[in-house]
């Protein structure tokens, strides 16, 4: 690999671009592909779309060539609506995993850098700062606070996006209350995909053992 | 701290611009169970510092002896692991899986 394509990749990764890197594994020819760009093989343009979007890299055989297929997409992103305690464990446990984690509480008593010192903070209100936030298919969202003046704004508005896992806390009479308030606005099938009781059911107790349980889910739900 | 497939290849770069010979081992291809997927990567300089695996401590030791072979001849090239057989005194992964890598230097 020659050092001007990887500081390419890299600094491309910064503006959180999806990218694959493309080597002929007998000659040693590469080339950096990304959204709009085309090898000399049409074929292989297709195998290198769909890499990037089942986030994997792969070996491929085309007109008697071998091209490797690396993928390079943009970290996941973690929205955490409520800087409460378990916030503090999932955080550390999402920072481990690589994502790009972002704390949402207008509460400055709650969301400040004393208690939180490895995250991007927003004191807003989820409404004000979530349609900045570039949410996608590779984003995931937890809310946490149990306030419906802060959960609720935040899950009505991400209903319409395409995150790949929407967590709220909460009992089951709570998120069933909550599915209630947010029927008037979405439909039963969208609500389904609230995962409420937040977290795999692994008997958790204490903050971190929660937070645990609800980091676990997400993976299963990215990778299963 | 633990070092993600994302830092690697700032690692990489870092090593390469404090004047290091960096290898590259990439998981190109898996069959069976395999302990790391594909993608997966391994760095190696010249002094014999790695980071990060191709497998889950199987075959490392191997591929940084073939790295050391590849500062010296600058040939990329494709290796192969599979199964190890007991009897004899050979790498292999334990757990019946076969791996393909691809090693490249940094130029």
């Amino acid at each position: 690999m020659q050092r001007k394509i990887l500081e390419e990749i890299i600094s491309r990764q910064g503006e959180r671009e999806s990218l694959a890197y493309v080597i002929d594994t007998e000659n040693g020819d590469e080339l950096i592909f990304s959204k709009g760009k085309k090898t000399n093989y049409p074929e292989l343009d297709m195998e290198i779309i769909d890499c990037l979007k089942s986030d994997r890299s792969k070996l491929v055989q085309i007109d008697n060539k071998n091209f490797f297929i690396d993928v390079y997409n943009p970290p996941l992103k973690l929205l955490i609506i409520g800087a409460v305690h378990i916030a503090q464990h999932l955080i550390n446990f999402a920072n481990n995993l690589n994502f790009d984690c972002i704390l949402i509480d207008p509460r400055e008593g709650f969301a400040n850098k004393e208690r939180f010192a490895d995250v991007k903070i927003y004191n807003s209100w989820p409404d004000e700062v979530l349609p900045e936030l570039g949410i996608d298919e590779r984003t995931a969202i937890v809310t946490l606070t149990h306030d419906p003046k802060i959960d609720d704004v935040a899950l009505d508005y991400v209903l319409n996006k395409s995150c790949f896992y929407i967590g709220s806390l909460g009992s089951k009479k709570t998120h069933n209350a909550r599915i209630e308030r947010l029927s008037k606005k979405h439909s039963k099938e969208k609500l389904a995909t609230i995962h409420g009781p937040i977290g795999l059911d692994i008997g958790a107790r204490s903050p971190a053992e929660i937070a645990l349980s609800i980091i676990s889910e997400m993976i299963s739900e990215l990778r299963l | 701290m633990a070092i993600s497939d994302h830092d690697i290849i700032n690692i990489a770069l870092e090593w390469k611009n404090n004047g290091r010979k960096v290898a590259i081992a990439t998981v190109i291809q898996t069959w069976g169970s395999a302990p790391r997927g594909v993608g997966s990567k391994l760095l190696i300089d010249d002094l014999g510092n790695f980071e990060g695996s191709v497998s889950g401590g199987c075959v490392e030791g191997a591929v940084i002896g073939e790295a050391s072979d590849l500062f010296k001849t600058g040939n990329a090239k494709i290796l192969e692991y599979g199964v190890s057989n007991e009897m004899a005194w050979e790498v292999g992964l334990a757990c019946g899986g076969t791996i393909k890598i691809y090693l490249a230097e940094l130029n």
